[in-house]
């Protein structure tokens, strides 16, 4: 067991003809996700390594039963790619794309939520569930390794940096997702928490998150009430200064909002073991497991 | 891309939004020929884009023209923030009955635009929030249906208006969310929106905040300001140039890390062993050898540097390619300052070799690398 994606999942790439697309479609056939179609309106009938190409998702709808898809269309069309993929009920919905208008993001989210699909990001690396070699993303397979540990964040190389040290300290994961590191997001850090708590084989939490907003203090809130097995945080951003970006546009301290000190403190209130450094967190757990 | 009051105005004008009569000045005639137009007292200020520039002396009062003039000369040769004032705004000085606050934000939450209103503006809405919360009334957009006139009229409602006033305050939440949900607006704000003695509202101030995502959509506004979207100095510019995160901050170590939450965790490390950050640089996915020389060569154009740490963790980025964007920095002699690197991943020993063949050490994990850079600024001093 796993959240979001199983062996199940059957993904379609939209955007597979891109430098992007086609490049993380092999690295994610090579670690066994099933991909079976790609989009890219007006290629119909062109493939890419062996995934057929459709003019859109309906249509590799039709042909392959895809029930997911990814998203690798470039910023100005990727709120668009994502509604065409809501539209064919396919969940979730992972949109890797960065620099999607925030404007874009607000509707594709609550289309979504109308329908009680899942978006994942933007500007997220993805999910991965190692038992099912299932990545919707664009992770290094190789870093993460089965076990019964939930890992969510909202950055990238650094979840791959605490992947790999839970990984070298003999600690598996569950699923590992991106949340993404924009302001908007359709998967929130919470939702995430109360996903993995329905997951019978996911025994701990590891939460990587960032400066900017609240998702981790609400996220807090609901682990003090609602989660009895043990969950490790690291935040990034302790020496961020206030009202700068710090390279992912939801990375910012507005006023006297999103410190990495109020998140930390929330977390420590409600029982997380705070690591100082990533490599802390793998020691953390197995502490705390 | 934040605008500037003036640029705002022009904006808010353009939706017919009432705004005090004057007009903007970038030198201390200009100022007195602004204030003749206006005929009547005037506020002469600092067109910057920093917070609190009247607690700097950036807002001055003026009775006459001349008295404008001599505002603004003064004003023009500040710094506030450390930033330059090139403009003023002459505009005249309004009789207030009360300060309100109206803006619209996005809630990062509800994942929703918010629209927010108080009568009692003046303060920042945080300072407001902080010393009398039950003032400020709060307002949702639904995402599929837009901000309705009558939710516009009902913010002015609960804040406390009554008969014709309804619709004169309504209408400006209504022009804040057309202005929104057409240039992508991710943060704006009238503060004050003035209520005159004699009973006329105006937007007194302008905040307006375009989502930087957004902007290939509105070139037409770009276009109109003359301006770089974008106040940057020569290295801020460079790394957006090549597509990487830059932030400048005040230690003496540059960070170059790919990923911006490993660049955070990176600069937060050098703190916990006892160093200070200098510079955030993030490259980006899957940065080639070249893009790795660049950001070295921008990192160390700034004078604070002493010391550099390379910190990679690399999934579609290559180790080899890292190491041979090291190597070339070093053999074009780029690099004046110590270097720390620490990179694991993907090719992770070719490009160890690499780093072997020219005599470049490297560390394996990113705890030993950011205690081994802060412990080379020390040695230097």
């Amino acid at each position: 067991m796993a959240i979001l994606v199983d062996k199940d999942t059957r993904v379609v790439v939209q955007g597979i003809t891109g430098t992007q697309g086609e490049y993380h479609t092999i690295s994610m056939l090579k670690y066994g996700t099933k991909i079976v179609a790609g989009t890219s309106p007006g290629k119909a009938g062109e493939e890419v390594n062996g995934v057929p190409v459709y003019d859109s998702v309906s249509e590799a709808k039709k042909a392959e039963d895809v029930n997911a898809s990814i998203i690798f269309v470039p910023a100005p069309f990727a709120g668009d790619a994502a509604l065409e993929a809501i539209a064919a009920d396919l969940n979730p919905v992972v949109v890797i794309t960065e620099h999607v208008p925030v404007k874009d993001e607000i509707r594709v989210i609550h289309a979504a939520k109308a329908k009680g699909i899942t978006i994942i990001g933007p500007n997220t690396p993805g999910i991965i569930t190692p038992g099912a070699r299932q990545k919707v993303g664009i992770m290094p397979g190789h870093v993460f390794s089965h076990g019964n540990v939930g890992l969510m964040s909202r950055s990238g190389t650094l979840t791959y940096e605490i992947a790999a040290g839970m990984t070298n300290a003999g600690i598996g994961i569950s699923t590992a997702l991106g949340l993404g590191g924009d302001p908007c997001v359709g998967l929130t850090t919470i939702e995430a928490v109360r996903l993995f708590k329905r997951d019978k084989d996911t025994k701990a939490l590891v939460l990587v998150g960032e400066i900017g907003g609240d998702a981790e203090e609400r996220a807090a809130a609901y682990i003090k009430k609602e989660y009895d097995l043990p969950v490790v945080g690291f935040i990034a951003g302790r020496t961020a200064p206030a009202g700068k970006r710090m390279g992912h546009a939801g990375a910012i301290i507005s006023g006297s909002t999103g410190t990495a000190a109020a998140k930390i403190k929330a977390l420590s209130d409600a029982g997380v073991a705070v690591a100082d450094k990533p490599s802390d967190v793998a020691r953390l757990l197995k502490k705390a497991m | 891309m934040k605008l500037f009051e003036h640029e705002a105005k022009d904006i808010f004008r353009a939706f017919k939004m009432p705004t005090p009569p004057g007009g903007v000045a970038r030198t201390p005639k200009e100022a007195n020929a602004r204030a003749k137009e206006v005929g009547k007292p005037v506020v002469v200020k600092a067109m910057v884009l920093a917070g609190k520039r009247g607690k700097a002396g950036g807002v001055k009062f003026a009775d006459s023209p001349e008295e404008a003039e001599k505002c603004a000369d003064e004003i023009l040769k500040m710094r506030i923030n450390d930033l330059p004032v090139e403009a003023v705004l002459v505009e005249e000085k309004l009789n207030i009955e009360q300060e309100i606050y109206a803006g619209i934000t996005i809630d990062r939450n509800e994942r929703k635009y918010v629209v927010i209103g108080s009568a009692s503006g003046g303060m920042s809405i945080e300072e407001l929030a902080e010393e009398s919360p039950e003032k400020i009334i709060k307002m949702h957009v639904d995402p599929t249906l837009g901000f309705q006139p009558y939710e516009a009229r009902q913010m002015a409602i609960s804040m406390g208006f009554r008969g014709k006033q309804i619709n004169q305050l309504g209408s400006f939440f209504l022009t804040l969310w057309n202005i929104v949900e057409t240039y992508d607006v991710e943060l704006t704000e009238i503060n004050p929106l003035i209520l005159t003695k004699d009973g006329r509202f105006f937007a007194a101030d302008a905040r307006l905040n375009i989502d930087d995502n957004s902007l290939y959509r509105h070139k037409d506004i770009i276009e109109k300001l003359k301006r770089e979207p974008v106040e940057q100095n020569e290295r801020e510019r460079l790394a957006t140039e090549n597509d990487m995160a830059y932030v400048e901050l005040e230690g003496d170590i540059a960070c170059i890390c790919n990923g911006a939450g490993l660049t955070m965790a990176t600069l937060d490390a050098v703190s916990l062993y006892g160093g200070k950050a200098s510079t955030f640089l993030d490259l980006g996915g899957g940065a080639d050898a070249k893009r790795v020389e660049k950001g070295i060569e921008i990192a160390l154009m700034y004078p604070k540097v002493k010391a550099i740490l390379v910190n990679i963790m690399a999934g579609i980025t290559r180790c080899d390619e890292v190491a041979k964007g090291i190597v070339a920095a070093r053999d074009d002699g780029d690099i004046t300052a110590p270097m720390v690197i620490r990179m694991v991943g993907t090719n992770e020993e070719k490009g160890q070799e690499i780093l072997n063949k020219a005599g470049i050490p490297f560390l394996q994990t990113m705890e030993d690398a950011a205690s081994k850079v802060v412990e080379l600024v020390k040695e230097v001093g």
